[in-house]
């Protein structure tokens, strides 16, 4: 039995055409037409507030005014010379608690100049004209080594390439962008635009990836450091935090992550199994990404249950906004007390919760939810540290990325900071420069 | 609903908004669509001398320029006068004048510069009953070549000739169309009413280029890999229009010379703006053939609101009732003393107020971490220019200082006394103290 009633986790509970409908891209992109109405809502502000509150501090108005006047490779430039992953940060960035909710025009109207999209529009166009706009200096004979080919680590090998550097990348899995490929929700990355995007970054040349290949396995920091003139650690956070209560081991509860890097592998979405009732724990982007695709591969009822009230979800209004729109139901002030089944899960007990004086206790009161399938989205964790020093759970890191040992810089997840795509670009970038500095000084 | 009725040269129409002699009055299926839409009247697509018609361009007639979100703001156009033949636009417009009597319909028209051919062409367009004649002195392309159009318009001397040999051979109300293309508009102005004319109408449109084709390397509209300079018109020459009308509204020598407003006329307000400063009514084209004929119901709305919250009977009480207003430069108070004020409300913190001044002005408004906008009076000229590039209308606004009130930019106690430029002590040539 399949379609969306069958009862547990089951594959093939959505046609293959409605799928696709499902998966295709969650925003079309803008054609000239659009792109040039939407451009023409720039005010072209003083010291703009939309640069101020993109992490890579992209020079936003100019690269729209380059739209406007029909130059989007030079907008592309533009963009790309502060965030070599534009075009994946134009899908992915939640901009609307960031640049677009800075734009003035958000103040005016409540409605932001369509930044996020007009960065796609420029920044695909470069790249469906294959046009890399950097080339790289001259060879420094430097060489440095780049643990993971996530954004932050790309973005530092990037910088480090058009530099003159020779880079080597070391990448745990067989595929390179890190959450890009498989941690980010597809219909925000439809046609492998992740895998293109770093085909495009490495055409810069210079820069080598040796996958399959972590930290820990066969791969130490001294020898990279012996090896190398410098190292850039961007790990990412491989571990996940435990459930941690009765029941948490039965079948069918998961982690989130593993479902979307599942779901963003999968060669064939009619073969991907989901549960007909979904529970995802948590409030962020990944239990979002999570519960809205657990619901478009056809699952009958998808929660996401969230411990504190909905305005203290981590996951920006919006993307709460798309996940009811797609049929999630959001339940705020619950956490987790049990999963019940024979083997399987079949319920899930939670626990209502108050805020005591900043402290969230359970009430005492509860609620079973039928469920399948419960996916755990309750944060990650650091599993690789390289032996360097931590502070709050992550690598420290003074500066542009320096880490407690000379010579060893880190960034992005596996860094203090926004867990987000453009905040690690950022960041691998100015360990770039400063390794560079550091280096050539 | 205030009464618009205009009685413009003893000629009736149910509001003072007319449709230009232009393209969209080139037929008789548009010009009684457009007085069922609402028009008070039209002045016909110029009529030219009977024999074969005048030939336009096969290519693009039309270029343009833009503002955001592609408002059209200027439009130029190497289009002639009709090129029907003379007998079809005469029998077009004797059904469509039997067909709404209460509305005006002006013939436009453009012969070379004999007599005979005046009379002859005047002889017939009296027959098809319309209310008046305009004079096209004004179009600066093709028929200018000819000797026809602002080639006319340009020589006072032939103005005046030609408008006394029109009121010699019809007893038709003569409006004079005067060209912008000329250094003193009130020369030609003069010239019309030596020759007897009831009214000129203004502007035609302004000698232009509006774009270049940076492939074909031509002017645009381009026809062949060639362009020609063109008449342009629309919002963007508004503001030129509404000086000439100014100007002649002003003149002691031409006071009372009735005035057809035309140049750019979009809204109420643009018909409103002309008729204070002088028109009896207004023509309009650019804004019918960018939104087409709708438009008039906005401003009949719109200058019925605004006549009845004036209190206004009729809409002679508005025509001219700025011209007094209007002044040489000399003239100007420079006591009146005035500082920029920012609502901090009102404020969308884009800075443009800043970088304008800052960067082109006078460094007067100074800016805050927090993106806090101010102005310094010390340093504020009151130019006005962050007014202009505020994106947000009222936001910024000019106050006043009182009378005794120090300004800090110049350290002088503001005085509400009346002093200008003629008894400035800075002025060379200032009168001397009585």
């Amino acid at each position: 039995m399949t379609g969306t009633h069958a009862p547990g986790i089951v594959a093939g509970r959505l046609d293959r055409t409605t799928l696709r409908e499902n998966f295709g891209d969650l925003h079309e992109p803008l054609d000239s037409h659009e792109a040039a109405v939407a451009a023409d809502r720039c005010y072209f502000c003083h010291d703009a507030p939309c640069i101020t509150a993109c992490p890579t501090a992209i020079d936003i108005p100019l690269f729209i005014r380059q739209i406007a006047t029909d130059q989007p490779e030079a907008a592309a430039e533009t963009i790309l010379e502060q965030n070599i992953l534009g075009g994946m940060c134009a899908r992915v960035c939640p901009t609307e608690t960031l640049c677009e909710e800075a734009c003035v025009r958000e103040t005016a109207e409540g409605k932001p100049v369509e930044i996020g999209r007009l960065q796609r529009y420029a920044t695909d166009t470069v790249m469906a004209h294959n046009i890399h706009p950097f080339s790289r200096a001259p060879e420094t004979g430097k060489r440095v080594a780049v643990v993971g080919a996530g954004p932050a680590g790309l973005a530092c090998a990037h910088r480090l390439a058009m530099k003159g550097h020779g880079v080597t990348i070391y990448e745990a899995k067989p595929k390179p962008g890190g959450l890009n490929e498989y941690g980010i929700a597809s219909y925000k990355t439809v046609e492998d635009f992740a895998a293109r995007e770093v085909d495009w970054l490495l055409s810069i040349g210079g820069i080598t990836i040796e996958y399959n290949r972590a930290l820990g396995a066969g791969l130490t920091l001294e020898a990279l450091k012996a090896e190398y003139d410098a190292v850039f650690l961007g790990v990412g956070l491989g571990g996940v935090n435990a459930l941690g209560v009765e029941g948490a081991d039965r079948d069918g509860v998961s982690e989130a992550v593993v479902f979307i890097a599942d779901l963003r592998q999968a060669p064939d979405l009619t073969s991907l199994p989901v549960g007909r009732h979904v529970v995802v724990i948590g409030g962020g982007m990944t239990a979002v990404d999570a519960a809205v695709q657990a619901k478009l591969l056809g699952a009958e009822s998808v929660t996401i249950a969230y411990r504190r009230s909905q305005d203290r979800m981590p996951a920006s209004r919006y993307e709460q906004d798309l996940a009811t729109s797609k049929g999630v139901r959001i339940l705020a002030g619950v956490m987790p007390k049990a999963i019940h089944g024979n083997g399987a899960v079949r319920e899930i007990e939670l626990e209502y919760t108050a805020d005591e004086g900043g402290k969230l206790v359970g009430t005492g009161e509860t609620l079973r939810l039928p469920a399948d399938q419960v996916l755990c989205a309750i944060g990650q964790t650091l599993t690789t540290d390289g032996g360097l020093a931590l502070e709050g759970g992550k690598i420290a890191v003074t500066g542009p990325g320096r880490s407690s040992v000379p010579g060893v810089w880190a960034g992005g997840d596996c860094t203090a900071g926004e867990d987000l795509t453009v905040v690690a670009v950022a960041e691998g970038r100015d360990a770039a420069e400063d390794i560079h500095t550091a280096l050539m000084g | 609903m205030a009464d618009l009725t205009s009685n413009f040269l003893g000629i009736h129409s149910p509001n003072p908004f007319w449709l230009a002699s232009a393209p969209p009055t080139d037929k008789e299926y548009n010009v009684r669509r457009a007085f069922d839409a609402g028009w008070g009247g039209v002045v016909w697509k110029t009529l030219g001398e009977d024999g074969p018609p005048v030939v336009n361009v096969n290519g693009p007639r039309y270029g343009a320029i833009w503002g955001a979100d592609r408002r059209l703001l200027g439009l130029n156009n190497i289009e002639l006068i009709t090129d029907r033949p003379l007998q079809t636009n005469l029998d077009e417009m004797t059904r469509v004048k039997r067909d709404y009597p209460d509305h005006a319909l002006i013939a436009s028209l453009m012969v070379p510069v004999n007599e005979d051919s005046w009379k002859d062409i005047l002889s017939r367009v009296i027959e098809t009953g319309c209310d008046g004649v305009e004079l096209n002195f004004g179009c600066p392309h093709g028929m200018s070549e000819r000797g026809m159009g602002s080639a006319v318009g340009q020589v006072p001397d032939y103005v005046q000739m030609v408008t006394e040999w029109c009121k010699k051979h019809s007893d038709l109300p003569v409006i004079v169309k005067l060209t912008p293309n000329i250094s003193d508009i009130r020369k030609p102005a003069q010239a019309a009413k030596d020759g007897g004319a009831d009214a000129v109408s203004l502007i035609n449109t302004i000698n232009s280029i509006t774009s270049v084709d940076l492939d074909q390397f031509a002017p645009q509209p381009t026809i062949d890999g060639l362009g020609a300079h063109g008449g342009y018109c629309g919002p963007a020459g508004k503001p030129i229009a509404l000086n000439m009308v100014a100007e002649i509204a002003r003149t002691p020598e031409l006071a009372g010379l009735p005035i057809s407003g035309i140049g750019g006329v979009t809204t109420w307000r643009d018909a409103a703006e002309f008729m204070a400063l002088g028109a009896g009514n207004v023509q309009v084209c650019t804004a019918a053939m960018t939104y087409g004929f709708k438009i008039v119901q906005e401003m009949i709305s719109g200058l019925s609101q605004y006549m009845d919250e004036k209190g206004f009977a009729s809409v002679d009480e508005l025509v001219g009732r700025a011209v007094p207003n209007v002044v040489n430069w000399q003239d100007l108070n420079l006591n009146y003393v005035t500082k920029a004020r920012i609502d901090q409300d009102a404020c969308i913190k884009c800075g443009r107020c800043y970088a304008a001044c800052e960067d082109t002005s006078h460094q007067a408004i100074s800016m805050s971490d927090d993106r806090v906008f101010d102005v310094i009076d010390a340093e504020c000229v009151a130019c006005n220019l962050c007014v202009n590039v505020c994106p947000v209308e009222g936001c910024i606004t000019m106050e006043r200082l009182p009378a005794g009130e120090v300004d800090p930019r110049t350290g002088k106690t503001v005085s509400d006394a009346y002093a200008n430029w003629t008894t400035h002590p800075n002025n060379p040539m200032k009168c001397a103290a009585e």
